[in-house]
């Protein structure tokens, strides 16, 4: 089991792997100073996924581990999305069907949109 | 009082052994601690555009220096991981030692970063925003502390060649504290 | 040991190199599972009189409002708020998850899958140990100035965050302390847990046949762990709040007080099932063995069991129906909260066609077992029209609520240890307990708590709200007939109380005196009924390898009526 282990990891050039992510790490900074929203985004998110992605197959050899481990990380990635899409849309409005926060109202101008769920 | 690790320990129905198990059932629980502020600061922040001014005060440099230093302090582990398991313990354990010092270097910089913003009067209480910014990086460079002492406590055992899986359990440990700073890093630094 | 490891599976060398431990190394320092076990519970239990004393005195001044109540003196309305704070607490916390989970985890999981101990003993000793400092802090928050905290278990933001509003400068942070605390001690387990029950199981124990109540033990240290996270961050959140001054939870500086509901009840919620799986894992084992049949649809139930964890996630927003949250959310919270019912609905009816057919034994667990289910269900079916958000918004926060709960949470934590205790007392302490003053606890305790929770439930439906001080201060709620209903529940309260002292001096006498039980009193398959009684250190002589499902009861054919696991035919 470790023997297997320890010819797989014999494989992977961690070097490389680095240098890899040194370059992403890279873009990902000069990504933002063009200046567009939808490439800051991108260089600066997308890149991170990546990124996080190579440092789990790599080195934490999720590439050659057994399987039902990528599905428990997975699994509470899961949770976490469950959590953020039940609970953003209370906490990114101001105002509720009963209540708003006039403290909090975004600076932005654009009507935050609300679906026809509100009566009131 | 001597302690003897239980024949249960050793046992290994899963195929994995027991310590890499458990490890990952520690990233499991990390994964929601550090996601679930996460997930808090991103709601915060899609709500606040201005948040975008606020981002603007802390030092891209010196992020992406981090970035870079946990990235190599990651390199070096997984080097050291790889001695280990060559037999070579030496070489393993000046490995560990480069990651502590790039957990080191990681934490100077940081404090750096924090004295010129708490300076500039960007305290933890100046708005929501610095909160949350104090709060994750402050819980992050623990996790960052808690790795070098056990670190430092492995690097012992691997001279004497004592308890070698270890050097890849908290390899597995440090990747993870790397990757939510991959993450952490685009939230508070970049994203303006 | 170690030579022991690498050849024969066999802990015989292991105990001739032992010397006789002193006392600070075989009670306190112990990292062996089965007394680390009996720490947990035993505080489980002390912690358990604490919050029943509690509960004693505000059910004294609600009854007799003003009045001084004997063994505690005059009410005051901030001492009425701590106490019933930290009533819930504990009993959620302090009670219902150490004796639940850790005792019950820590002292079967090792026995019933065959192997000598937990995978990390030293990490389960720590989280005693954190367990032990966060109970010492919470109680120490009782004698700080100002009090121990009295904002709600649910500790709801700004009541809880600031303390011109709580009054409890020093009892809000250590309260708040204490539960994260608790938190980590409770994540340590489940870790050891779920990687004992993964990889150190006997040979031969396939996966359906690990026994259902440890099944449910890991399932719930799997939710635990999933759920509480979120909330560890919030918890350091609110504590920045309360020590610090930050605002995350502060509407006037632009924080969000109902996203800390969110965090708590993403975990709140989860967090019922988590002590709900354990009790119903117990259920199971001892309706199995005393109605001498093999558990109906053991598959069925764990798949089950997998349904209702995966939607327990899905739940925690019908707790906030009035707190200002989307409509549209509540919609389908309503849904998936009306649909949870189906799997738990499942189970139950799964444990009552168990029942069918077999020739049942009333032993003291088997009633109590048998209670739980009937008692649960009264929880369950009234949780239905508070899961509906159209009749939640009449009862939130009425004591329809709280009957609700208790009914969920008394079967769950008490019902749910006694049914334990009954059944594995002689394997715990090698003595059998007394049968007779076992039902006289039985049916004293179950009468009384009927007693208590069903005029609450009256209550409730007449518009009476939680959390009020003192019922004179509101006109309509102060009415003879509704006080005589408080006064009648009080007295139940009271004469429960009194209905543990058999309990206690049953098992005191027992602990001692007991008739000494062999390996395997109840004639049980599983393999805790191999190690002799009590287990020594290393629990078996031999390690068992498994051959069979744990539920072979009243097998056709063979001459007795139970076929233990380990048996090879």
């Amino acid at each position: 089991m470790t023997e297997e282990h320890a010819e797989a990891h014999e494989h992977t050039n961690y070097i490389k792997i680095w240098a890899i992510l040194t370059f992403m790490l890279v873009l990902s900074i000069l990504g933002p100073m063009i200046g567009i929203k939808w490439v800051t985004l991108i260089a600066a998110f997308g890149i991170a996924v990546v990124k996080a992605a190579m440092v789990g197959a790599y080195f934490m050899h999720l590439n050659i581990e057994k399987r039902y481990v990528w599905y428990m990380l997975f699994t509470a990635l899961l949770f976490l999305g469950l959590f953020f899409f039940g609970v953003s849309p209370d906490v990114m409005k101001a105002e509720g069907s009963n209540w708003v926060n006039h403290n909090n109202m975004p600076v932005a101008t654009e009507e935050v949109g609300h679906g026809d769920g509100h009566s009131e | 009082m001597s302690f003897q690790a239980p024949l249960a320990t050793s046992r290994s129905v899963t195929g994995l052994p027991t310590g890499r198990l458990a490890i990952w059932w520690v990233v499991v629980s990390e994964i929601v601690i550090f996601g679930g502020l996460i997930a808090c600061y991103v709601m915060f922040r899609l709500r606040h555009p201005e948040w975008g001014e606020y981002a603007s005060h802390t030092s891209t440099p010196a992020g992406a220096l981090n970035t870079f230093v946990l990235l190599t302090s990651s390199l070096s582990i997984v080097l050291a991981h790889q001695a280990a398991a060559a037999g070579n313990l030496v070489k393993s354990f000046r490995y560990i030692w480069c990651t502590i010092g790039g957990g080191g270097i990681f934490l100077l910089v940081k404090s750096y970063e924090w004295t010129t913003e708490i300076s500039h009067g960007y305290t933890l209480f100046a708005n929501n925003f610095w909160s949350f910014y104090y709060t994750a990086t402050g819980l992050h460079g623990l996790h960052v502390i808690a790795g070098m002492v056990i670190m430092a406590i492995i690097s012992i055992g691997v001279r004497k060649g004592e308890h070698l899986p270890r050097v890849e359990y908290i390899g597995i440990y440090w990747h993870f504290v790397d990757i939510v700073w991959l993450f952490l890093f685009p939230l508070f630094y970049i994203a303006k | 040991m170690a030579e022991a490891v690498t050849t024969a599976e066999t802990t015989e060398g292991a105990h001739s190199h032992h010397g006789e431990p002193d006392f600070w190394s075989k009670y306190i320092f112990s990292t062996d599972h089965k007394m680390i076990a009996m720490q947990y519970m035993f505080t489980g239990m002390i912690m358990a009189l604490i919050g029943g004393y509690m509960a004693y005195v505000f059910r004294m001044q609600l009854a007799f409002p003003g009045e001084s109540v004997p063994g505690y003196g005059t009410v005051t309305p901030l001492a009425y708020n701590s106490l019933i704070t930290n009533h819930g607490a504990i009993m959620i916390f302090w009670v219902a998850m150490p004796i639940l989970i850790a005792a019950l985890g820590n002292f079967l999981i090792p026995l019933m899958i065959g192997c000598d101990d937990m995978v990390f003993p030293r990490v389960n000793r720590l989280s005693y140990q954190i367990f032990l400092l966060s109970a010492i802090i919470l109680i120490a928050s009782f004698f700080v100035p100002g009090g121990g905290f009295g904002g709600a278990w649910t500790a709801y933001p700004p009541l809880s965050a600031q303390s011109q509003y709580n009054l409890t400068p020093f009892g809000a942070p250590m309260w708040l302390l204490a539960v994260a605390l608790e938190f980590v001690a409770f994540l340590l387990g489940g870790i050891n847990f779920i990687t004992t029950t993964m990889n150190a199981r006997a040979k031969g124990m396939k996966m359906y046949d690990i026994p259902i109540v440890v099944w449910m033990i890991v399932i719930a240290s799997i939710l635990f762990m999933a759920s509480v996270g979120p909330l560890i961050a919030g918890a350091v959140m609110l504590l920045f709040d309360q020590v610090l001054g930050t605002t995350f939870y502060n509407p006037d500086a632009g924080g969000d007080p109902v996203l800390w509901q969110h965090l708590f009840w993403f975990f709140g919620h989860p967090e019922v099932y988590v002590v709900l799986l354990p009790a119903m894992g117990v259920v199971a084992e001892v309706i199995t063995v005393f109605a001498r049949k093999k558990l109906f649809a053991y598959k069925t139930i764990l798949y089950t069991t997998f349904a209702t964890g995966i939607l327990s996630f899905f739940v925690w927003a019908h707790h906030q129906f009035i707190a200002g949250i989307d409509p549209r959310m509540a919609h389908i919270f309503t849904v998936t909260t009306v649909l949870i019912s189906i799997p738990i609905a499942e189970m139950l009816f799964c444990y009552i066609a168990t029942l069918y057919g077999g020739s049942i034994r009333l032993t003291t667990a088997m009633l109590f077992a048998l209670s739980f289910l009937a008692e649960f269900l009264i929880g369950g079916v009234t949780g239905i029209y508070l899961g509906a958000s159209g009749t939640d918004i009449y009862f939130h926060d009425t004591y329809f609520v709280l009957a609700h709960f208790h009914y969920t949470f008394f079967p769950i934590a008490i019902i749910g240890f006694f049914t334990a205790i009954y059944y594995w007392f002689p394997k715990m302490f090698g003595r059998m307990m007394n049968e007779t003053w076992g039902k006289i606890h039985f049916w004293g305790t179950i009468i009384c708590f009927n007693g208590i929770f069903l005029p609450l439930f009256v209550l409730g439906m007449g518009g009476q709200h939680r959390r009020i001080y003192n019922f004179n201060n509101f006109p309509d709620l102060a009415t003879p007939e509704m006080q005589d209903l408080r006064i009648f529940a009080t007295w139940s309260a009271v004469a429960m109380l009194v209905f543990q002292i058999p309990f206690l001096i049953n098992f005191t006498v027992s602990l001692f005196k007991g008739k000494k039980a062999g390996k395997n009193p109840w004639n049980a398959n599983t393999l805790e009924w191999v190690a002799p009684s009590p287990p020594p250190h290393g629990n078996f002589a031999e390690m068992p390898v498994v051959y069979r499902a744990p539920y072979e009861y009243s097998v056709p054919g063979r001459e007795k009526d139970y076929w233990p696991q380990n048996m090879p035919d």
